[in-house]
């Protein structure tokens, strides 16, 4: 606010030093007038068609994507069709191209990961948004949240291969199971360390949002602090929290490096969730660039576009859910 | 009676110790990356690493320079393309905020923002590796770019509607035209919010390898042409960590730790701005 003052001021004042003149000596003036007026007029209009520009520019972007996608992966909707989808066998070299095994290795490990992680981000949510708003812990909560979500997925991807893959595989000696150490499971527990802070960002905002006279309703008929979560607060916010869970599952759909790492990338359909599989996703990063043939390249991108329809559709049943809320 | 509220408050309790336990247990593999990473590639850091490019596999020493310079540059370049538009885009947005483009615009931008990074990758491919002929670092600057957008939009956005309407109000008033009101009126107010975003973005972009894997595809040699093929530290963290070679790991350990002092200082500095202006993002 102090800085918007000032602002006003220093043009106040500048413009009414540009305007006495001009009153003055009519005729010479009057046409510079003319001519600044036009001047601003013709910058007012570029200034606009520029704002225009950049916002159709956007639109064109996301459908260019879309087109982009379609149109390349047309070779393999044709050769392939529809069976294309549930096809069991993935072998490139006779080229037989089926994405079952990635799809069933993307749900599992998305959906692993948001099992194990929706109880983290609640706890986090009602933690920040109920129990402790503030003091140092809070804090420390907060800024962990923010950290987990900026580090890199690649770093996550290079710890879980060097530090989380070794202990899966002791576990799986202990169990008495093949210790591949890589695989589906190691997969989701790393995804599900990634996409805690979406859904607990999201539902701390939602918690917030709570009205206090809806609390202390329940408080007054003599609800214990647990009870007016349960029955309260997470009945009023339950779509918003819904929203947070889809949005998590957006990420957890599209990371391509740390799941890359430590999937352990085979294409044979997982037997277990211990066995090695492949997601859509981690297939692309490993066989788009050997990909030689006109087919492989097109079915690799046929999986981008499932993907990108897939996120695309969550998003924004996501985002519309939100802003319901929020209104 | 009194065995019922006690049970009930005895569940209380018990609730929140679960959450406050589960809480807890967050901080734990936050603590256990960061400290890994900062015990392996402390070691490993030293102005040798920074100034030398790798060396073949079996000779020790070598290091990341061209990862680095490629990474400053490529993101760099990313961030002029992206910054102007992503503003630009979104003074529209919070300038026109009922029109159908805006609509429009605004749903692109989310659906932008939810697509995975390796979809950006392929995409890159088609508009700018195959075309041209070639992997090169131009073409990871876009893709990077495509994934700063929608932060850098949705930021300016934000920042522009928390603003009083009475500023642009008065300053219309006075007869400025309104290109100049936006420029110098109302985007020096928000510049603290539009700075965080940005900062922001670029945090994020640092560390993306999916949409580099296709469009820059690395460089083991030092290179600054941006048409040909370059290097970037998530890259040689990728390559150099998938690799079989213990020279290569010490490599990507350093290189990690680099990478993540990097965001985490890009992070922390956003943290700060938007203390300084009291935004929130």
């Amino acid at each position: 606010m102090i800085q918007a003052t000032n602002n006003n001021s220093t043009i106040t004042r500048t413009e009414s030093v540009r305007v006495i003149p001009a009153n003055d000596a009519p005729v010479n003036i009057d046409s510079k007038r003319a001519k600044r007026t036009f001047s601003h007029i013709r910058g007012e209009n570029t200034f606009k068609r520029t704002l225009v520009i950049t916002a159709i520019a956007m639109v064109v972007l996301v459908v260019g994507i879309m087109l982009t996608l379609v149109v390349q992966s047309v070779p393999s909707i044709k050769a392939l069709g529809l069976s294309y989808l549930w096809g069991k066998t993935w072998d490139p070299v006779s080229n037989t191209y089926g994405a079952f095994p990635f799809l069933l290795g993307t749900l599992l490990t998305s959906f692993l990961a948001l099992i194990i992680s929706v109880p983290f981000s609640f706890a986090i949510a009602i933690f920040l948004g109920e129990y402790y708003p503030k003091g140092w812990f809070s804090n420390l909560l907060k800024n962990t949240v923010e950290l987990i979500a900026a580090i890199p997925s690649v770093i996550y991807g290079f710890w879980g291969l060097f530090v989380f893959v070794p202990l899966v595989r002791s576990f799986e000696t202990k169990l008495g199971i093949t210790p591949y150490g890589v695989g589906i499971f190691s997969a989701s527990v790393i995804l599900a360390i990634m996409i805690i802070p979406y859904a607990a960002s999201m539902g701390r905002e939602m918690m917030r949002m709570v009205p206090s006279h809806l609390k202390e309703g329940a408080y007054a008929l003599g609800a214990t602090r647990s009870e007016v979560i349960r029955n309260v607060m997470i009945p009023y916010t339950r779509s918003g929290l819904f929203a947070g869970v889809l949005l998590s599952l957006g990420r957890a759909l599209g990371e391509t490096m740390a799941v890359t790492m430590v999937i352990g990338n085979t294409s044979l359909i997982p037997k277990s969730i211990f066995a090695p599989g492949n997601t859509m996703a981690s297939v692309i990063a490993n066989e788009f660039t050997e990909a030689d043939r006109t087919v492989y390249v097109s079915a690799l991108i046929e999986l981008g576009l499932v993907l990108f329809l897939v996120t695309v559709v969550i998003n924004v049943i996501g985002k519309r859910i939100i802003k319901r809320f929020s209104n | 009676m009194q065995a019922a509220v006690k049970y009930r408050i005895g569940k209380s309790t018990t609730f929140k110790t679960l959450v406050v336990l589960l809480c807890c247990l967050c901080v734990l593999p936050l603590i256990a990356i960061l400290g890994y990473i900062i015990k392996e590639g402390i070691t490993k850091i030293n102005w040798q690493f920074l100034v030398n490019t790798p060396k073949p596999v079996g000779e020790t020493g070598g290091g990341i320079a061209n990862a680095l310079v490629g990474s400053v540059m490529m993101v760099s370049v990313a961030a002029i393309m992206a910054i102007p538009v992503g503003i630009l885009c979104g003074i529209y947005l919070s300038e026109n905020q009922n029109k159908k483009l805006a609509y429009w615009s605004r749903l692109s931008i989310d659906i932008l923002q939810g697509v995975p990074s390796i979809v950006i990758g392929i995409v890159a491919y088609f508009w700018l590796v195959k075309p041209f002929g070639g992997f090169s670092g131009l073409s990871g600057s876009i893709a990077l770019a495509i994934m700063m957008l929608p932060i850098v939009v949705r930021s300016t956005e934000e920042t522009l509607k928390m603003l009083p309407p009475s500023l642009k109000e008065a300053a219309l008033a006075l007869g400025m035209p309104y290109h100049r009101v936006v420029l110098k009126v109302i985007l020096p107010c928000a510049i603290g919010g539009i700075l965080s975003g940005v900062i922001l973005s670029v945090a994020r972009v640092v560390g993306e390898t999916a949409p580099l894997l296709f469009t820059a595809f690395g460089n083991p040699h030092m290179s600054t042409n941006m048409l040909k093929p370059m290097q970037s530290m998530p890259l040689l963290i990728f390559n150099y960590a998938t690799s079989p070679f213990d020279d290569w790991h010490n490599l990507a350990w350093g290189a990690s730790l680099i990478l993540l002092a990097w965001v985490l200082l890009l992070n922390i500095i956003t943290k700060l701005t938007t203390r300084k202006w009291n935004i929130q993002l």
